[in-house]
């Protein structure tokens, strides 16, 4: 029975316009951020099919779900989709769309319409790349390496890479937008020091987005051309050097990989902070170090190349720059448990995840020291080691660090309450069907099968077995908060306008929101994660929201 | 803005399209000489000159009242160095035929 | 951050100010900054063919020289003095619009278009002659020729060929960025025609302008590095 909200209902943000039209043409960024919400658990149902996909072949030794070429397709057509259209806008597009006006004190970004163009540009990216699948797909890894991608592969390599070329703009005009608007549109008061570390981490994420993805752009320009016109840029046979591509390529795909993790370490240090009930130990420690991963992951992207032929000068560069971008990410993991420390701890969903984020993104991040490691790099480089690694990054840490945000902000973007103890089974199952999934791939990797393989060694099913009974558990952990956001947004409690009691001028206004955030601009006169105050006996007068 | 203000800020945008075209002149008759290794570093360098001077006084950098313009474009053009550079880190320390 | 001026001043009336901005100073920080962020993306967008034009014009000096040398340097100086004629309109139609001279607007902009039309004309001369020398890569493309300086040695086809290659990306897609150019400035002169430029409110002019001065430096450096390799041999 839905459960109707005792008072009137507010005119909000949801209901101040129906219809089709007043969301396809909306400017305010809280209904984009739905759009994109949409938009992106539908690429991330595509990404998550494959991977099923590829599971299931890996269950037996032999290649006998699919062919060889077919399982190319899978592996790149996941590895394209989860990267550029579900990861790298997740947290941005959605909870950083929602959330960067109102955490700044604005009415929205600095340009709205530049907004929803951006995710009409999505949309575009993710039209094509979807013909693309349907009319064949793509074999060549979503590293496109050359000159198989531009001379060899008999798939539709072109439209795959217009597709990813057409969606890059998308990322570049929301991190545009998310750094005028933090530099141009703070509310009175709101100095750089007292903004959330959210923003921080934001700010960091958007710096990667707008000088690193034109280069991607123009890579796959210089691929589409090769592979149309049978230039010999990239082609050994023509006088290209295929090296030249994977400079080019991973001078982007490096930093990409921070697009995908700084945001959810900024929801994590607004969930760590809340759930402790304590100001983030060592504010300008976290915040410059979103700003310090920003500029140093342009410094390391020849880790990828180890083996493919880079010099050893070259080599030893860029193995000891990747041992020093791990320490502004090291002093985020210092700075959350020194947060936890004497702190009031709460066991709500959203902590549950940053918990699992903490624990996961220690592990990914050490063994990428370990992959750093030149000698090491030679015998685990294109195994399981690797795919383990990252996706304890992106999954066990990016995914973990999305699905917390949702939790935590969902009341502020529907109103509605999600069952809490729902909640946390699910925080549960995934933090479980996760492990099971990956750890075995770090020992498989170790011990030697290469990834990208369709068939391997008897020796190696009991771990890919286990790998996929994971894959299984972590779905079902996937589809519950699924269905109970949907649920709630009928017959959820209404939420109040701060549930959590938690900082943050977001939470000083209505769940969810009025259309122009705030009744009244704010004045900010406070320190962030003022959780003392928020915590104390009798709360000061804040003078905000109407 | 006086009216003695207003015709000196147009006259030293004429004169800046005139070094603009002069170092442009210069450009060409400096690729004719033999300069050995330096001519591409002559043209480059004459060419960076006319960039900071389009950059400077035309998009009007020089008179911005905060230093963030100035901060874009410096961090810009450190991450295409960045780009340039450790790329030729690679390609300057291997034989590659 | 901008000022207290939310508390203190009124909604003025100005018909440009977008709803969620303050006033119009933060509207115009917020554009130019916006714009300036833009050009960060277009200087490394071509920065990655910079690089490779970089690596391989190292490594194969020579046969670059001998394809940059069937280029004609005249045009290509032409082009360059074009740009920069250009460019001196363009802040003269900026500084016009600051101080409401309506006659010298119009005039700057059309002839800021006029210009880019005769580089585009130029380019396009200078296309459909490396099309008739079979200079465009691909299937039909011929390359003989010595390289300079040392008669005896030919240049090698493939590596001239990525010369060409890297040749019409880099000026394909700076005259992609000249038509785009032109058409933001003849929504200006449009905008310009129809009076809605004033000292307070001529942002579109400034942004278009700095788009326009960018386009100018890409082709800044493009000039030289085409055009000029080993001129002296």
């Amino acid at each position: 029975m839905a459960i109707e909200n005792p008072q009137p209902e507010r005119v909000n943000y949801l209901n101040k316009e129906y219809g089709i039209g007043s969301w396809l043409l909306t400017t305010d960024h809280k209904r984009i951020a739905l759009l994109y919400l949409i938009s992106i658990t539908f690429f991330f149902f595509i990404g998550g099919f494959f991977a099923l996909l590829i599971r299931l072949e890996l269950l037996t030794p032999a290649g006998d779900l699919v062919q060889a070429d077919t399982y190319n397709k899978l592996f790149t057509m996941h590895g394209q989709v989860m990267v550029f259209f579900f990861l790298i806008p997740s947290i941005p597009a959605v909870l950083g769309n929602f959330l960067v006006p109102m955490m700044v004190g604005a009415k929205d970004l600095a340009f709205p319409r530049i907004n929803l163009l951006s995710w009409y540009i999505y949309v575009i990216g993710g039209i094509l790349m979807l013909h693309c699948m349907a009319t064949g797909g793509v074999d060549t890894g979503w590293t496109f390496y050359t000159p198989f991608s531009t001379a060899f592969s008999n798939t539709k390599v072109i439209e795959a890479g217009l597709a990813i070329f057409v969606a890059g703009f998308s990322s570049i005009l929301t991190g545009l937008n998310f750094i005028v608007t933090i530099h141009r549109m703070r509310a009175p008061g709101m100095t750089w020091s007292r903004l959330p570390l959210f923003i921080w981490a934001h700010y960091a994420t958007s710096i990667i987005q707008i000088l690193g993805t034109p280069v991607i752009a123009i890579t796959l320009v210089l691929v589409v051309a090769e592979r149309s016109l049978h230039l010999g840029i990239f082609d050994p046979k023509l006088g290209g050097d295929p090296l030249l591509f994977q400079h080019l390529f991973w001078f982007y795909s490096h930093p990409a990989v921070y697009i995908m993790i700084l945001p959810s370490m900024g929801v994590v240090t607004e969930i760590i902070a809340c759930f402790s009930r304590k100001r983030i130990f060592g504010y300008s420690f976290v915040a410059l170090s979103s700003i310090a991963i920003a500029v140093f992951g342009f410094l390391v992207w020849a880790h990828h190349m180890f083996v493919a032929g880079i010099s050893v000068y070259a080599a030893l560069v860029f193995s000891l720059l990747s041992y020093a971008v791990a320490v502004p990410s090291a002093v985020k993991v210092f700075n959350w448990t020194a947060t936890l420390y004497k702190g009031s701890i709460h066991y709500d969903a959203p902590m549950l995840y940053a918990f699992g984020f903490l624990g996961l993104f220690t592990i990914g991040g050490l063994t990428g020291l370990f992959l750093a490691a030149l000698g090491v790099n030679m015998h685990v480089h294109d195994t399981y080691f690797v795919i383990a690694h990252f996706h304890y990054i992106m999954v066990g840490g990016a995914v973990m660090g999305y699905l917390g945000g949702m939790h935590f902000w969902w009341p502020k973007i529907s109103g509605r309450l999600y069952p809490e103890g729902w909640a946390r089974l699910a925080a549960l199952i995934v933090f479980i069907g996760f492990n099971l999934t990956f750890f075995p791939q770090f020992i498989l990797g170790y011990v030697g099968m290469p990834r990208r393989y369709y068939q391997y060694p008897a020796e190696f099913q009991v771990l890919n077995v286990l790998s996929t009974a994971g894959a299984t558990i972590l779905g079902v952990g996937y589809l519950l908060p699924m269905i109970y956001f949907l649920w709630s947004m009928r017959y959820g409690k209404p939420a109040p306008d701060n549930p959590w009691n938690a900082a943050g001028l977001e939470w000083k206004t209505a769940s969810p929101p009025p259309t122009f955030n705030f009744d009244q601009e704010p004045v900010v006169t406070w320190e962030a994660y003022n959780y003392e105050e928020l915590d104390a006996p009798h709360r000061e007068e804040v003078p905000v929201a109407g | 803005m006086s009216e003695e203000h207003k015709e000196s800020s147009l006259t030293f945008y004429v004169g800046i399209w005139l070094t603009l075209l002069a170092g442009t002149a210069l450009t060409v008759v400096a690729a004719r000489i033999d300069l050995g290794p330096f001519n591409a570093a002559v043209a480059l360098t004459i060419a960076t000159v006319k960039a900071l001077l389009v950059a400077l006084f035309f998009m009007h950098i020089k008179g911005a009242h905060e230093k963030l313009l100035k901060l874009v474009v410096i961090s810009t053009v450190f991450f295409l160095f960045i780009l340039l550079a450790l790329t030729m880190a690679d390609y300057g320390t291997r034989a590659w035929s | 951050m901008h000022s207290q001026a939310a508390a203190v001043h009124p909604e003025v009336h100005n018909p440009a100010l977008l709803h969620h901005f303050a006033e119009p100073q933060q509207q115009r920080d917020a554009a130019s900054l916006g714009m300036w962020i833009f050009l960060a993306t277009e200087v490394m967008f071509f920065g990655g063919l910079f690089c490779a034009y970089l690596i391989y014009r190292i490594k194969y000096f020579g046969d670059f020289a001998a394809a940059s040398q069937t280029l004609n340097a005249a045009l290509g100086a032409a082009n360059t003095v074009v740009l920069i004629c250009s460019s001196l309109t363009v802040v003269l139609a900026v500084w016009a619009a600051q101080h409401a001279r309506r006659t010298m607007l119009l005039v700057s902009l059309v002839l800021t278009i006029i210009l880019g039309f005769a580089f585009l004309g130029i380019k396009a001369d200078e296309y459909k002659e490396k099309f008739e020398l079979h200079h465009v890569p691909g299937a039909s493309f011929q390359f003989q020729k010595s390289i300079p300086g040392h008669p005896d040695q030919m240049a090698n086809p493939q590596h001239a060929q990525i010369y060409f290659a890297l040749y019409f990306i880099m000026t394909g897609l700076h005259a992609l960025h000249m038509i785009v150019g032109l058409g933001i400035f003849l929504w200006l002169l449009v905008m310009a025609w129809k009076g809605r430029f004033t000292p307070e409110y001529n942002t579109p002019v400034e942004m278009g302008g700095l788009y326009w001065h960018f386009v100018d430096i890409v082709w800044i450096y493009l000039f030289p590095l085409l055009y000029l390799i080993d001129l002296h041999k």
